[in-house]
């Protein structure tokens, strides 16, 4: 067994092992935020092209990049996820309210 | 048989009537008539609110509300908007450095005009607003455009609108197929619902005037643009038209257009012309 014939390697080892398991982590988290921040940001830009966008979209994107400067992926993965729903939202709104208003309209 | 198919022929007038009063109804919404849309809008409001004269719309919430018409009152004895006014006369007064003036730039030295903005320009097709007419009035003589949202603006337009105070808002619709559509704009931006919360002008302004929202008691729709520019505690200073729909705009977390944007000064048409009859009150103060 290499626990007992060679601790000091098995520490090594498993060291190196959470290491590369950080290192692959992040870099995976930081290819996935690029990966949402990408679809948030071009749905906000379809908004955009409504004349429909949010504020809140809008600040949660800038949290979003402001969190993956900082290097917490998670958190920059799960803002652009929220700020992509925002934006989507958004859209849903605009494309709901071409007849919609009508209902409101005095006459 | 007969009863079989005299059923179906039934059913089938039935359909086509159904059909057709949707098919009017959507025809009545799709095709603008300023007319009609300014006439049902005035009835709204004077049946919801029998006891405020129609006047008396242009004072915003102070119309919805007796104490804080009183407020009022005692308000207009030092008016808060008294140092912009004073600041916008000298400053619609002082010449260019091409030694041309404002008064250069509008109809009857641009003294009493207030009424008539915003304008719909045949030759561009588009609406014109007052603001929009200030800034081309620089630009035009060599000075760089005032930004829309801030100070001098809502000063030059103060001292505009001073001047036409009683006279009763007076916007024209040429027979113009791009006019009537700038107004059917205008009336579409009104009612659609913008921004996170979900709200619309008229969710606040129509639905709920009078009503409070936090601290703050809703203005009627009719003639709230009539008092523009105001003063508001809420800014501690003076706002223009533009200031007033983009801040109504992040209010509801929507972010804003731009200030003098096809769809603001649409809607500026629309709720301009629905408020004919009723006079200028501007500048205006507001909590």
């Amino acid at each position: 067994m290499i626990g007992s014939k060679h601790p000091h390697a098995l520490a090594v080892a498993s060291m190196l092992l959470l290491a590369s398991l950080s290192c692959a982590h992040a870099e995976g988290s930081e290819a996935d935020f690029k990966t949402a921040y990408a679809a948030a940001d071009a749905a906000e830009k379809e908004a955009g092209t409504l004349r429909n966008q949010w504020t809140t979209t809008e600040s949660t994107l800038a949290a979003a990049k402001k969190a993956a400067d900082a290097g917490n992926f998670d958190r920059a993965v799960a803002l652009s996820k929220e700020a992509e729903a925002l934006a989507k939202a958004s859209i849903v709104q605009s494309t709901s309210e071409k007849d919609a208003w009508k209902a409101l309209d005095i006459r | 048989m007969r009863a079989r198919f005299m059923i179906r022929l039934a059913s089938v007038a039935l359909v086509l009537a159904a059909f057709c009063a949707g098919a009017r109804l959507a025809f009545a919404t799709e095709t603008p008539d300023p007319v009609a849309d300014a006439k049902a809008f005035r009835d709204y409001f004077t049946k919801r609110f029998p006891k405020v004269k129609l006047e008396d719309f242009v004072n915003g919430p102070y119309s919805m509300n007796e104490d804080m018409h009183k407020q009022w009152e005692e308000k207009e004895q030092f008016p808060p908007y008294e140092f912009a006014l004073e600041a916008g006369k000298e400053m619609f007064s002082k010449p260019f450095k091409n030694g041309k003036t404002y008064a250069d730039c509008f109809a009857d030295g641009g003294i009493g005009v207030r009424q008539n903005y915003p304008t719909f320009d045949e030759k561009e097709g588009k609406v014109i607003t007052l603001e929009l007419a200030l800034n081309r009035c620089r630009q035009a003589n060599g000075e760089a455009p005032y930004s829309y949202v801030k100070d001098e603006m809502a000063s030059l337009t103060a001292y505009m609108a001073f001047t036409s105070r009683g006279k009763a808002m007076d916007i024209k619709i040429p027979d113009d197929p791009r006019a009537r559509e700038a107004f059917q704009d205008g009336k579409r931006f009104f009612y659609t619902r913008r921004g996170q919360l979900n709200f619309s002008c008229a969710t606040c302004h129509v639905q709920s005037p009078g009503e409070r929202i936090r601290a703050e008691v809703l203005a009627p729709a009719l003639g709230i643009l009539n008092a523009m520019p105001i003063y508001r505690s809420e800014w501690s200073g003076m706002g223009t038209t533009s200031r007033r729909f983009t801040s109504c705009n992040s209010q509801v977390r929507s972010v804003p257009l731009e200030p003098q944007s096809d769809e603001y000064r649409n809607l500026e048409y629309y709720l301009s012309y629905v408020s004919n009859g009723l006079p200028i009150s501007g500048p205006g103060a507001r909590p």
